[in-house]
């Protein structure tokens, strides 16, 4: 395998857990609020997936599980923050943190064990396609169905009353409040669809991408998806373009030390968020940013 | 009944000192029972955690030796926070401000360089406070949410630390760990105990407190910092400058990172590590809140972060919890703090049903 079809094997499935922790936090913010708690909520998914399959073998039951468990943990950001008026800032690291640590305790008996993944699934027809069918259209089903909710999800915001509800809310919330929209609600439910989404994509790191468990293992995707969504501008397109070209990079960093490139890889590593500075200052200009 | 919270017109002073007490318990017993259910001695643990640091005069040292960096930081973040600006990136700050101050040691290993210890402390302030400086620059000029470009700077800063200590910075001799050559005598800051680890920078910290207060309520500055966070368009009217809030807020946070960030490497590690920080520029966001952003109670809270971290050292030891049962008794520490800090803010109202059409 040469280091093309390496990247396009493999690009996708790096790619995964920074779409689907970065559309969840896409909806968060374009409610108007800003969850810093990404690392915390794919950490604690990762732990409680990976935990769940290693003890049940259910791959299903692992992602129900890392969904629920970052669900769980959202509500707590969304107790502070709309109950109480918490500093949402501050609330968001909160949870980063106390993720982080739980993930570890809980996964302290499970340290370095392994479980099998997903068997990819070749698509028909596009996978008899030389080099791209057995690498790019060659992928578990995860990616597929999470292609297919992006898609549903880029129609749901930009094409039902629901989708308008969400940005209404964002962009003026007094007025969505006088209206008659349920505002605390429904941003409760976005908080909550976000650590739904943070937990499935913890679990698809840690019981598909790299199916072993190791503390630390999330190892800053939870910020990368965070800067994915101001790179992605809250489009759910953009974002998915930016998720393949951070999961592009991330291997990058291991073909490019392999093939000997003299760029240091810590440059690569550090693109996304250099990309996402700019973003901010191209985008703060025309002030469209929900936060 | 409908229950409202009603923000009050001054800070409730009794609540001040009990939230965080309050939220201290609430941790503890959170904790306690967490660890049972994950079948650890959940005494012992707690004991670990918040006893054993006391139990002889080295861990009380090492206590000590831990409240100066996250004081110092705290202090910094604080003045920022109470005007609104969230500098989360003290983490990048901090390494910054290390790269630059084990700079001058890395080019003159044998000490040979005049002032070596001022300018490694000089430097690691500039160096912290010019990278606070980017997300302010870009924050006045372009509007960027610094939260986000602060966030962004740590995880790069992250990136160059290991660039230096992967390539140019590695000691030839050290075995291939990404670590720089230890550092000479001269570099390193004075003990304030013999016997102890804890140096001159608990000095330092304290200074910056006093510094702080005083800046914070003597100093017309410091008036113009918390009415722009607590009343923005008050502070628009008086004609205070926004953005030289926002520099000063950067700036200041950035500098006292730097510092603490060149007094790790100049005092307990004596050489530049991966592990340089250890998480203290978030620990120190957790340490002005708990301390009210005032700079009396950051000096409480710190003790007590720091009597956490020291402790968790040991219950690793004695109650079998791994290093991130720390990190867990962090996060519940902030998250129950955040919780009990609306007493300080609002006051809870019930107010009968009929009233409550109103926004």
């Amino acid at each position: 395998m040469n280091i093309i079809e390496f990247l396009l094997a493999g690009t996708l499935a790096a790619a995964l857990p920074l779409l689907l922790a970065a559309l969840g936090e896409m909806v968060v913010e374009r409610t108007g609020l800003l969850n810093l708690g990404l690392e915390g909520m794919m950490a604690v998914g990762a732990a409680i997936g990976f935990i769940c399959v290693y003890e049940s073998g259910s791959h299903l039951a692992g992602f129900a599980a890392a969904a629920s468990a970052g669900m769980l943990l959202s509500l707590v950001f969304a107790g502070l923050v709309l109950s109480v008026k918490a500093n949402q800032v501050v609330t968001g690291l909160a949870i980063s943190i106390l993720g982080l640590g739980l993930s570890a305790l809980f996964g302290k008996s499970y340290e370095s064990q392994t479980i099998s993944g997903l068997p990819k699934l070749p698509l028909p027809v596009l996978s008899d396609i030389p080099v791209l069918g057995p690498t790019l259209f060659t992928q578990d089903v995860v990616v597929w169905l999470s292609i297919l909710g992006a898609l549903a999800m880029w129609y749901v915001l930009n094409r039902t009353k629901t989708g308008l509800v969400v940005t209404a809310i964002g962009e003026n919330s007094e007025a969505a409040r006088a209206i008659g929209y349920p505002v605390t609600q429904i941003r409760c439910a976005a908080v909550a669809f976000g650590g739904a989404m943070c937990g499935l994509a913890g679990a698809y790191a840690s019981t598909v991408y790299t199916p072993l468990w190791a503390e630390g293992m999330i190892a800053g995707r939870g910020w990368i998806a965070v800067a994915l969504v101001v790179f992605g501008t809250w489009q759910t397109g953009r974002i998915a373009f930016g998720a393949v070209l951070f999961g592009l990079l991330s291997l990058g960093e291991l073909t490019a030390q392999a093939a000997g490139v003299g760029l240091p890889s810590q440059l690569l590593s550090s693109l996304p968020y250099i990309a996402t500075i700019v973003m901010l200052v191209v985008i703060s200009k025309r002030s469209t940013s929900p936060i | 009944m409908n229950v409202q919270l009603i923000r009050r017109d001054t800070a409730s002073r009794t609540a001040m000192v009990a939230a965080p007490v309050l939220a201290l318990v609430l941790t503890c017993l959170t904790s306690l029972i967490l660890f049972a259910l994950l079948g650890k001695p959940a005494g012992a643990a707690l004991h670990a955690l918040l006893i054993k640091p006391f139990s002889n005069w080295y861990s009380f040292s090492e206590v000590l030796l831990k409240t100066a960096p996250l004081m110092l930081i705290a202090q910094g973040l604080a003045i920022g926070f109470r005007a609104n600006v969230f500098n989360i990136g003290a983490e990048g700050q901090f390494i910054v401000g290390a790269i630059c101050a084990s700079a001058f040691p890395v080019f003159f290993p044998d000490g040979a360089f005049p002032l070596m210890l001022p300018a490694m402390i000089l430097a690691g302030a500039f160096g912290g406070m010019a990278y606070g400086c980017i997300a302010a620059g870009l924050r006045t000029r372009f509007g960027a949410s610094e939260i986000l470009v602060t966030l962004m700077l740590s995880l790069i800063a992250v990136q160059i630390l290991n660039y230096l200590l992967l390539g140019p910075w590695k000691d030839p001799r050290g075995f291939n760990f990404p670590q720089t050559v230890m550092f000479p005598d001269n570099a390193m800051l004075p003990l304030l105990f013999e016997g102890s680890r804890t140096n001159i920078s608990l000095i330092f910290a304290l200074i910056a407190s006093v510094l702080a207060h005083l800046m914070m309520q003597h100093h017309f500055s410091g008036y113009q910092l918390r009415t722009s966070g607590l009343a923005p368009r008050a502070a628009l009217y008086a004609g205070f400058n926004g953005r030289k809030m926002i520099w000063i807020s950067l700036a200041l946070g950035g500098l006292a990172a730097g510092i603490a960030g060149a007094s790790e490497v100049a005092g307990p590690l004596g050489q530049l590590q991966r592990s340089v920080s250890s998480g203290y520029g978030y620990a120190a966001i957790i340490v002005a809140y708990m301390g009210g952003l005032r700079p009396i109670g950051i000096i409480v809270s710190s003790f007590l972060i720091s009597v956490v971290y020291i402790g968790g050292d040991s219950a690793t030891v004695t109650a079998g919890l791994p290093v991130a049962a720390v990190e867990v008794f962090q996060g519940f520490l902030l998250a129950f703090y955040l919780l009990t800090f609306t007493l300080i803010r609002y006051r809870i109202a019930f107010t009968p049903s009929q009233l409550r059409d109103a926004p």
